[in-house]
């Protein structure tokens, strides 16, 4: 009753084809945003934004990369950590190499970087396809790794494997807080999110989702595989790098190889399956509950009284999580993106049935 | 040249191993099409149970007799193989059916997670040791050909041979049997072998076991190498590469595919290694399988099933 469209009248095409149509879902969008912007740095704690809130906002944006890639272009890949490890070096390197080189620069060098190794990596997706394809990502991942592990120049010569970041300057002005660094994500993430939400209604867009549905029947209608594909690969792992350079920079601050290792592929992979494959919400979802279903199981049993070691909490992490992706696939495939559209379409008829 | 040699031996051993492994995965994906990421995850689980019985059974029945011990904590490993694979059919593969290969991936995916964490839960996640009576003394042989002879682990040489009669028995029982022969017709074409009245349900069950009761065997004999922790999972990780190369479908693939991974493998890192930094290991394999996609995308012997993009 809410969330009644009547009366919202539109009068030309590209008020009928704005990004939120309706004024309740503008509003709440907007309300939204306002929220994350001003309310949430006056009220919340240091810790929170260390632990959840930074972490969150960063993995949904690499989430939001890799929902471009197998949730619009249907091209599965096991790699992500490996885009977001080399967005992160490359950004570490432009940033220690040239002198005076500006942050943004060098977070969106990183992604370029990401960009051309993606590209690369894709172009296996133009003869083989599905389960072979992820095969081919896994060879991307596992040579990344080793790759960040042997080569010195990579990390700069230091000898322990390690990088360390310095300051966070941005236009003259210090990131040093945690709640700067939370602006700081949240401002490169809602320039994506709508970057992103903008380019699958596009164009592009609708010819990822032609070839993810039917490859040989999108072609025949003029779409070129190569174009599509590789551009998928392209914007998804520029996302991707950029995210992963946001990481190393404002989350780890110092990191090393293993930060950027296999699990963290997998859990990206689980969190667009549990957030919507195909929904750029989705992959935020995704990324709250990842970020949140430890915390929970952390606090849980201790609220409880129960005393779960660390290593208990950890395996029934892995439980959890491994029943909640075949929950997912069998009963809701497209994820919470889709169980909220459901509640959605519910409250558009509420109180009445039809 | 006997150096070389060497290698190309201890590249065959631990080919033969990464072979055991793929052939869980083709086994499975021969029979209902699903590529199953958590054959390493089931590897591990059985490995984890075959070490954790083989310490219990003892101590609840009171009796101290190795080769008694290991029967039996084999067969509670079975058991929990068994037990498992009709749990993934029974709560996973039958509301899946139809569904697409990648689904099916991510759905095996979620099964490894979910089998990681509960067999540690379960059996503990320490470093466990599995006993079996293997011989650990390297032996020295062609003395009189090579100076110093070549250098050969009889444990390799023990473990090889029981790969090999695993793959023996399961082509008999494959070839022979009428379950096999059941096994073999819903590989070739699910509906087909519906129409005429073989329950898929339980053939998936049976393949699914089989599959458990290869990841056991592999377990086992890297457990008893190495010990039973956590990394064992992360072997399946090496025989993805080897069913590519092989073919996903194909039995002898997956074990040509083995041993050829496994001696590239050492190869590579023996001869190529010191030129790139080393530990080149890793992802050999991967570039090796990927390379050989382009080329010929269905593998050694596998069928022709990717459709050309």
């Amino acid at each position: 009753m809410f969330y009644r469209e009547n009366g919202q009248f539109k009068g030309n095409y590209s008020a009928d084809l704005a990004l939120f149509p309706i004024a309740q879902d503008r509003w709440a969008m907007l309300a939204f945003v306002a929220i994350a912007f001003i309310a949430v740095p006056a009220f919340a704690s240091d810790y929170s934004f260390r632990a959840v809130l930074i972490p969150f906002l960063i993995l949904s944006l690499a989430a939001l990369g890799l929902n471009i890639l197998v949730g619009y272009c249907g091209q599965i890949s096991l790699g992500t950590g490996a885009f977001m490890a080399v967005g992160a070096y490359a950004a570490y390197n432009l940033q220690v190499r040239i002198p005076g080189m500006p942050l943004l620069l060098s977070l969106l060098g990183g992604g370029l970087c990401a960009t051309v190794f993606g590209v690369l990596f894709g172009i296996p997706s133009l003869r083989i396809r599905g389960l072979y394809l992820a095969v081919a990502t896994l060879a991307a991942q596992f040579f990344v790794d080793w790759f960040t592990n042997r080569m010195k120049w990579v990390t700069n010569d230091s000898s322990s494997g390690s990088v360390s970041i310095g300051k966070l300057e941005m236009f003259g002005y210090q990131f040093d807080t945690p709640v700067q660094k939370y602006l700081l994500c949240l401002t490169i993430v809602t320039v994506f999110g709508l970057l992103a939400k903008n380019l699958v209604r596009g164009a592009v867009g609708r010819e990822w989702m032609a070839m993810r549905d039917m490859d040989v029947a999108a072609s025949v209608i003029g779409i070129r595989p190569v174009y599509a594909k590789l551009s998928a690969f392209a914007v998804s792992s520029f996302i991707v790098g950029v995210a992963g350079a946001l990481w190393g920079f404002v989350h780890l601050g110092a990191w090393e190889p293993a930060a950027f290792g296999i699990d963290k592929s997998f859990q990206l992979l689980f969190m667009i399956i549990i957030g919507g494959l195909g929904s750029i919400a989705g992959s935020f979802f995704g990324a709250a509950f990842i970020v949140l279903l430890p915390l929970l199981l952390n606090y849980v049993p201790h609220w409880l009284g129960l005393n779960l070691s660390t290593a208990t909490a950890s395996q029934l992490e892995h439980m959890i999580f491994g029943a909640l992706i075949v929950f997912f696939l069998i009963v809701e495939p497209h994820g919470l993106a889709r169980l909220w559209s459901t509640a959605r379409q519910k409250l558009r008829l509420w109180p009445f049935p039809h | 040249m006997g150096f070389f040699l060497e290698t190309v031996f201890g590249g065959l051993m631990a080919g033969m191993l990464y072979a055991l492994v793929a052939l869980g995965f083709v086994l499975i994906f021969k029979a209902s099409g699903v590529f199953n990421f958590a054959q390493g995850a089931m590897v591990l689980f059985a490995a984890l149970a075959m070490a954790r019985f083989s310490e219990w059974i003892p101590q609840w029945l009171g009796f101290d007799n190795r080769l008694l011990t290991n029967l039996l904590a084999f067969a509670a490993a079975v058991l929990c193989m068994v037990i498992v694979a009709w749990l993934v059919e029974r709560l996973a593969l039958r509301r899946l059916v139809n569904q697409e290969g990648i689904t099916l991936l991510m759905a095996t995916l979620g099964i490894s997670y979910f089998l990681d964490g509960a067999g540690q839960l379960l059996f503990g996640s320490a470093t466990y040791k599995i006993d079996v009576g293997m011989p650990k003394d390297p032996m020295i042989v062609l003395e009189n050909t090579f100076p110093g002879g070549l250098l050969l682990s009889q444990e390799d040489l023990v473990s090889a041979l029981i790969a090999a009669l695993l793959v023996a028995t399961l082509s008999l029982f494959f070839q022979k049997t009428r379950t096999g022969r059941a096994l073999r017709a819903v590989a070739d074409d699910h509906q087909a072998a519906q129409s005429i009245g073989i329950p898929l349900a339980r053939i998936w069950v049976i393949v699914w076991s089989v599959g458990g009761i290869v990841a056991l065997v592999a377990g086992v004999i890297w457990g008893s190498k190495l010990g039973v922790q956590f990394s064992i999972s992360l072997v399946a990780l090496k025989a993805f590469p080897v069913v590519i190369l092989g073919g996903l479908t194909s039995v002898p693939g997956a074990i040509l595919g083995g041993l050829i991974i496994g001696v590239g493998e050492k190869l590579s890192e023996i001869y190529l290694g010191p030129f790139v930094g080393g530990g080149i290991e890793n992802w050999f394999a991967y570039v090796l399988a990927l390379a050989f996609l382009l080329v010929r995308p269905q593998g050694l012997f596998g069928d022709k099933i990717i459709d050309r993009v």
